[in-house]
């Protein structure tokens, strides 16, 4: 309950933000660029429009989530604002959750805003709704509500340059990760190879999260693929998001 | 007399400069603030009053001591549904209304949204700020934003109200209607802690007072206990009496058209220039005798640290 109108004051205040229309802007101007990316190459005009399309939907909502997440929480105790929350009969993780849910919302009405924009301009294209685009947009919002626990940890400790910085990391880091799979099957057996895996287990592989290819080119995604990543999306928020309230739980707040 | 508000030994450190270094802040503080009355929390700035608010409210953790409200922890949610706080400088959400200010903090309270609706207006009411209710924040003067505070520390009906400095950033008026408010809080049986380092305007309304300087409680108890009841001196003014005459009776204070104020120690002196002036024909403007103030003993308190 106390969550649900934290979250809900977290959304007012969030849609409130002016970089969330100029993200906004910047979407919607990159999905419809890939029109124009389609009219001018040869080939199928209509994957482009779909590549292009996710991969802003994508990148901006990761923008959004990381630009306004790492300033919620901060910006709560720089005010000085939580002084008055935190004195109201709540605990410290309803506080936190609450900041997390609210920009999670945030999050799925942006998404909603950018997929529409995206499903007029393929409907404008081939003349038919591509529900299955969801599919991958499904696995956005996914990892776009991991980034937003990441950034909200972060901004739980450090500042909003520092967190975005961070949170920018975490996103890149994630992209890339499985290339160290790669790399690990090179490295001969012995102690490096154990830390390389290591490495690879604990870092975030959003690439699980990435069905764009799969969904654009009309493959089928066997249905255990698609739990294990879902599944590993909820697990990793709530390894994140515990992480955060350790922290917060026991912070001062002078 | 029951005891709402139990501190108890309790120490504060906080880690200070570029390469931490450990300051004590409050050095074994305690106190007990009993039901229905107004409790002033006094001392002179970073004595450590709102350091103490906010290890009350769980938004620091003392090292050391105990805390209890109504009787339970003090970081039970369930203490702190009967609690109201006004900070320091309040800083709200600006970019809110106030009337969409204060029903947010009612629903923090679980309060039903018929019922929040009659109380935002009856608290908007009471700190005069009904005009403003559909003005943002962002937009209020400091002394509207201590009002806002207030109503947002009332919004619980709370039986334990915490103020940080009050009268803080307020005109004379203002400062008069704020503690109008708060004697009536006291009215409805309600417990008010109030902190403050402006002693003027307070004396008259506490009950009990602490006084805390450099994270020590020097000095607290009933004020009636705190300050004698005893005359100091006597302030007269008069006209018509040379200076000379008055020589050796009191302490002459100052002199302008024709009058004269002087400051007299000796209740037998204030007789003899009672008959002086009635000898000589000369006319008495006042009389006033001081007993000691409250600011008198703080000043006493501070000084003899
Ligand atoms: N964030 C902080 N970091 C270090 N010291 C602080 C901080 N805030 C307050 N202090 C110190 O704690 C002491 C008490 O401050 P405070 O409780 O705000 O005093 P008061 O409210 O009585 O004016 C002061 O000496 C102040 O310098
Ligand atoms: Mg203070």
């Amino acid at each position: 309950m106390t969550i649900k109108v934290i979250a809900l004051n977290t959304f007012k205040e969030a849609v409130r933000d002016r970089i969330l229309y100029l993200l906004l802007f910047f979407a919607a101007l990159s999905i419809l660029v890939s029109r124009i990316l389609a009219l001018l190459t040869v080939g199928d005009g209509a994957k482009i429009i779909k590549d292009v399309g996710l991969a802003s939907i994508s990148f901006f909502g990761a923008l959004m989530a990381i630009l306004i997440g790492t300033g919620l929480v901060y910006k709560e105790i720089e005010k000085r604002t939580i002084f008055t929350l935190i004195s109201k009969p709540m605990r410290r993780h309803e506080f936190l959750l609450g900041k997390f849910f609210g920009l999670v919302l945030t999050l799925l009405v942006m998404l909603a805003l950018m997929s529409v924009i995206f499903l007029a301009l393929v409907f404008f294209h081939t003349f038919s709704v591509e529900w299955k685009m969801l599919l991958a947009i499904l696995y956005i919002f996914i990892e776009l509500i991991l980034i937003t626990a990441v950034a909200i940890l972060f901004s739980s400790f450090s500042t909003p340059i520092l967190s975005s910085l961070f949170s920018l990391c975490f996103y890149l880091i994630g992209h890339f990760s499985w290339s160290l799979e790669t790399l690990i099957k090179k490295i001969p057996a012995g102690i490096f190879k154990v830390l390389a895996q290591i490495v690879y287990t604990i870092l975030p592989d959003l690439e699980n999260f990435n069905f764009k290819t799969e969904v654009v080119h009309g493959l089928t995604i066997p249905p255990q693929v698609l739990l294990y990543s879902a599944a590993y999306g909820f697990l990793y928020t709530v390894f994140i998001l515990s992480l955060a309230i350790l922290v917060f739980r026991r912070r001062d707040f002078i | 007399m029951k005891t709402v508000l139990a501190i108890e030994n309790v120490h504060k450190f906080f880690k200070v400069g570029f390469i931490p270094k450990k300051k004590e802040i409050l050095k074994g503080v305690s106190f007990a603030v009993a039901e229905s009355e107004i409790f002033g929390y006094l001392g002179p700035n970073g004595a450590g009053k709102t350091t103490t608010l906010k290890c009350i409210l769980g938004l620091i953790f003392p090292d050391r001591g105990k805390i209890e409200i109504f009787g339970q922890p003090h970081l039970e949610p369930r203490a702190k549904e009967r609690l109201g706080f006004l900070p320091e400088n309040p800083y709200f959400y600006d970019y809110l209304t106030a009337r969409e200010f204060l029903d947010f903090y009612a629903q923090l309270f679980r309060v039903k949204k018929d019922e929040r609706k009659e109380r935002v207006a009856s608290l908007l009411n009471l700190v005069g700020m009904d005009r403003a209710r559909d003005l943002q924040l962002r937009k209020f003067s400091r002394g509207m934003l201590q009002r806002i505070g207030l109503a947002q520390a009332l919004v619980n009906e709370p039986s334990l109200v915490l103020l940080d400095e009050p009268l803080g950033g307020l005109d004379p008026l203002g400062r008069k209607e704020i503690r109008d408010i708060i004697i009536r809080l006291k009215a409805e049986g309600k417990t008010v802690f109030l902190c403050s380092h402006i002693l003027q305007d307070i004396e008259m309304i506490c009950d009990r007072v602490a006084i805390i300087v450099d994270g020590k409680i020097l000095s607290q108890g009933p004020l009636t206990d705190l300050i004698s009841e005893k005359i100091l001196f006597t302030e007269i003014t008069l006209s018509g009496l040379a200076a000379k005459d008055l020589a050796g009776l009191g302490e002459s204070l100052s002199a302008h058209g024709g009058r004269t104020l002087i400051k007299v120690f000796h209740e037998e002196k204030i007789q003899e220039i009672l008959d002086l002036v009635k000898n000589r024909n000369a006319k008495i403007h006042s009389l006033i005798p001081r007993t000691q103030t409250l600011e008198d003993l703080f000043v006493e308190v501070v000084k003899s640290q």
